[in-house]
């Protein structure tokens, strides 16, 4: 009898992935920041939908993230594949082909922008196509490796979510949902900045001209401060919105304050600090990024919460 | 036959592929079917009241 095993690879080979690997391929910790920013658009709209409804378009926010994330793994396989923090990824470690990657980008992307239009209405889709167009074509392929302002522009497509989320409950876009957008516009520098300083070796192998890759080290530590201090005033903000309420108010002053602290030691520390113990502070700062965006984001959903158990309270709304 | 699938770990990653797909798959035609329920759910009730179905969906589709 003929022995059929021994002409079978024992282990997966190029192309052989498994359900986790297209999980992967979609990005999910971006996924989760992008799902928990949307739901706070949704939740602090002063239009509601049917949660069934709601849940649906909070899923094709998700899902046009993920495909986004899909499309940028397809392009920038050949830089992932040199960096070690992203050699690892599905297309560049050969487990989901490049072609696959592209065709669950294209076809997710299509899918969660008619969704999204049927569950919730046109505005909401069309900015979620725009999203999905901005972070695939004007970050990833152009942007990423043309200018160190790269991520200062493209954090428009992380700062999107939010206010999808706000359109398509309310169907509209506004002030407030707009101050949603600037927070996480305004954010996003000192995050990938800080992830930057200290895998600014990566980006030089490959060529990406980050920040610190290009304008150097001390100006990114610079800018990092300052776009810390933009950030405090306009992260509160929204606390005077129909939006924000106590809870708001007081933990985006507490993070914001936090953030820029934290922002101000990067920015006094000189390569050679930053060098001795690690990038401990930098390090630190990135975590405190990502607390950071919950938090704030945290805040308006128990407003939302707060205001729904006992009634406005008086809270003062200027816009 | 079983016992030639276990040894091969390229059969472990297709079933928890095509079981993940499948998983997918049922999780979107449930969501269109409770969308579906919700947002028909008042003309559901009386299909009889109203404008014709070619209105009421472009009315739904558009709203």
């Amino acid at each position: 009898m003929t022995d059929v095993t021994a002409h079978i690879p024992a282990t997966a080979g190029p192309g052989e992935a498994g359900f986790g690997d297209y999980v992967q391929l979609m990005k999910p910790r971006v996924m989760t920041l992008v799902v928990f920013t949307a739901l706070a658009g949704m939740i602090a709209a002063p239009d509601g939908a049917h949660p069934v409804v709601a849940l649906a378009s909070l899923i094709c926010i998700a899902v046009g993230a993920g495909a986004s994330g899909a499309l940028n793994m397809w392009y920038d396989a050949d830089i992932d594949a040199r960096m070690a923090r992203t050699k690892g990824r599905p297309v560049p470690s050969g487990r989901v082909e490049a072609g696959e990657a592209l065709a669950i980008g294209l076809g997710l992307s299509l899918l969660s922008i008619l969704m999204l239009a049927i569950f919730a209405n046109l505005l909401a889709a069309g900015l979620l196509a725009f999203t999905i167009f901005f972070y695939a074509v004007i970050y990833t392929m152009w942007l990423k490796r043309s200018t160190p302002q790269n991520i200062v522009i493209g954090g428009a497509a992380g700062a999107f979510p939010p206010m999808v989320g706000w359109a398509a409950m309310t169907g509209d876009v506004t002030v407030t949902s707009t101050l949603f957008f600037l927070v996480i516009f305004l954010w996003t520098p000192p995050h990938f900045w800080a992830l930057a300083l200290f895998r600014n070796a990566d980006y030089q192998n490959v060529g990406v001209p980050m920040m610190p890759v290009v304008a150097g080290e001390r100006s990114t530590r610079r800018q990092i401060f300052w776009y810390a201090l933009i950030l405090l005033p306009v992260a509160i903000l929204p606390a005077f919105t129909s939006a924000g309420g106590p809870i708001y108010l007081l933990i985006a002053t507490v993070a914001s304050v936090k953030f820029l602290l934290e922002s101000w030691q990067v920015g006094r520390r000189t390569a050679a600090d930053a060098e001795s113990d690690d990038f401990r502070a930098e390090k630190k700062l990135f975590g405190t990024s990502i607390v950071y965006l919950f938090a704030v984001f945290g805040g308006l959903i128990l407003d939302a919460l707060l205001f729904a158990l006992i009634g406005p309270m008086g809270w003062p709304v200027w816009m | 036959m079983a016992e030639f699938e276990k040894q091969h770990e390229i059969y472990t990653r297709r079933r928890g592929r095509n079981y993940g797909v499948l998983a997918v798959l049922g999780g979107f035609a449930l969501l269109l079917f409770a969308v579906t329920i919700v947002k028909l759910g008042d003309q559901a009730a009386n299909p009889t009241a109203g404008a014709s179905w070619g209105d009421t969906l472009m009315e739904w589709m558009l709203e």
